[in-house]
């Protein structure tokens, strides 16, 4: 069965002028869809002149998006340019915001040196290494859920599974991991969504992170390479040179990217699992589709809703004159859900061929660094759930997360079938 | 057809024939051999195509030609000198015999 979105209407009959998908709203309602349509269709390259964060550009189509995403020249994530989210207030000192500088946020060669001081975490041989790990907390997890009883997947499963993972990459203290769920929620949030209520607040919770993690770098310091993330950023040589706000930038960019992202994947993959319970019956009769299965969850849900870049130089791109300073919006969202690339697109398809084929992560040199580590935990939550339950049935509500930029849930009621 | 000789990084052999014209990633993703993903579909822009080229086959194949690819390859784990993304090389009459070795994983 194919989802039926809120907005349909207004989004066909809107003003093409007045579209601004930026509004956090529409993410609450999962209303976006249809404004997405509309864009790819009638408007690829489209100009919100107003919105809360300034005018800005929607990149709405799959092939523009890769082209985009790879032409790091013209099209800059630098700090010193803007940011890449379209709320500047997000990582820099703007609007109440402070200043969270990382790679993420920056051009070659920078951004080169920094990300590979930490990429070795994530490599396939780490990976093999830390798999028995994740499957013994996975069927942990799983297996202390109450059946026939309702429950927030969210918080039993996603949250509690990627904080796990977190907390072991940062060899950070396990009883305190909830922090880390907690300080990824508050990087993103600002005021009036139900986070926090103050930019005071949001930065003294980032202070409190950042003194937190200025102390376990000072232990990984003493003591000889532990392989964590925390002992990396100790003692790689182009780390050394890190200020006080680099280091926190570069601490909330690895815990928002190592934790909301296959948080919401995983909390996707619940929703699926109502909506699409065949596609999960097919994986359980051939598992080998678990490496199809996988890749279209994080396509499916797509937990980053955006990236943005800032235009430095003026450029003609699809017919459009952007201009040296304007923001460009890469939605990913859309994109993963591009008729001309992706077949039945809204659908939730298990064996989808070619299912690897997908912008969630991003593509170019800041495509995403966790990308297989988050595979590795989604294959082994639906390898381990699939033995256990028959269906996991949403009974109530969701909330989801009023954000443009993650694309994810607070609450799924679920029941667990056996 | 030129004949491409894929080397997983555990030893396995895969020889398959692929036509002129498509690249040494399609080669693989087609013939479904283990060991090369394409996740962007042949632009240099994910990285999971990696292959280290066989020596005796560097100087046909064996260097980066796009910035792009270089660019990823930059940030690939575990490269080397013969080192380069599939997508990017196309297959021709004088590729025949090609040799190309895979990594532990793609990343």
């Amino acid at each position: 069965m194919t989802p039926v979105f809120p907005d349909e209407e207004i989004a066909r009959t809107i003003p093409l002028d007045e579209i601004d998908v930026s509004k956090p709203d529409l993410y609450v309602r999962e209303a976006a869809h249809p404004y997405f349509a509309r864009l790819r269709k009638e408007a690829p390259v489209h100009y919100c002149r107003e919105s809360a964060y300034g005018p800005y550009w929607s990149i709405t189509k799959f092939s523009d998006i890769v082209a985009i995403d790879t032409n790091h020249k013209v099209f800059s994530s630098d700090v010193s340019n803007g940011s890449f989210v379209l709320d500047d207030a997000t990582l820099n000192p703007i609007n109440g915001g402070i200043s969270l500088p990382n790679f993420l946020g920056m051009d070659p060669p920078k951004h080169d040196a920094h990300r590979l001081a930490v990429s070795p975490i994530v490599a396939t041989e780490n990976l093999n290494r830390m798999e028995p790990l994740i499957r013994q907390r996975t069927q942990k997890v799983l297996d202390e859920l109450p059946i026939g009883e309702t429950f927030n997947w969210v918080d039993r499963v996603s949250i509690e599974l990627t904080t796990m993972m977190l907390a072991t990459l940062f060899d950070f203290p396990f009883e305190d991991r909830r922090k880390l769920t907690r300080w990824s929620d508050v990087v993103t949030a600002s005021p009036g969504t139900g986070v926090i209520d103050t930019w005071e607040q949001r930065e003294q919770e980032l202070r409190e992170c950042e003194a937190y993690f200025k102390d376990l770098y000072a232990q990984r310091a003493r003591i000889a390479p532990t392989g964590d993330l925390v002992s990396m950023l100790a003692h790689s040589p182009v780390m050394q040179e890190l200020g006080s706000e680099e280091f926190l930038g570069t601490i909330v960019l690895l815990i928002v990217g190592g934790n909301d992202t296959t948080r919401s994947s995983m909390s996707g993959s619940a929703l699926a699992n109502h909506l699409f319970p065949a596609e999960f019956a097919k994986v359980k009769a051939n598992p080998a589709l678990i490496n199809s299965l996988v890749p279209e969850i994080v396509r499916w849900q797509t937990p980053i809703a955006h990236m943005r870049r800032t235009a430095i130089e003026d450029i003609e791109f699809q017919g459009k004159k952007i201009r040296k300073g304007d923001k460009v919006a890469m939605w990913y969202l859309s994109g993963n859900r591009d008729e001309d690339v992706i077949d039945r697109p809204h659908d939730f398809i298990a064996d989808r061929p070619r299912a690897r084929h997908h912008l969630s992560f991003g593509f170019g040199i800041h495509r995403c660094l966790g990308n297989r580590l988050a595979e590795l935990q989604i294959r082994v939550l639906w390898e381990e759930a699939l033995k256990r339950f028959s269906q996991v049935e949403v009974v109530g509500e969701m909330v989801r997360v009023p954000s443009n930029l993650i694309h994810g849930f607070i609450d799924i009621p679920v029941r667990l079938h056996r | 057809m030129p004949k491409v000789i894929y080397i997983t990084h555990d030893g396995a052999e895969h020889v398959v024939d692929v036509p002129v014209g498509l690249s040494a990633m399609e080669g693989a993703v087609q013939n479904a051999i283990p060991g090369i993903d394409g996740d962007c579909g042949g632009a240099a822009a994910c990285g999971t195509c990696h292959v280290f080229v066989d020596q005796a086959w560097i100087a046909k194949a064996g260097t980066p030609g796009s910035t792009i690819e270089k660019e990823m390859l930059e940030l690939t784990d575990n490269v080397a000198p013969n080192s380069r993304l599939s997508c990017q090389i196309k297959l021709t009459a004088e590729l025949d015999g090609l040799v190309l070795r895979m990594p532990l994983g793609q990343h």
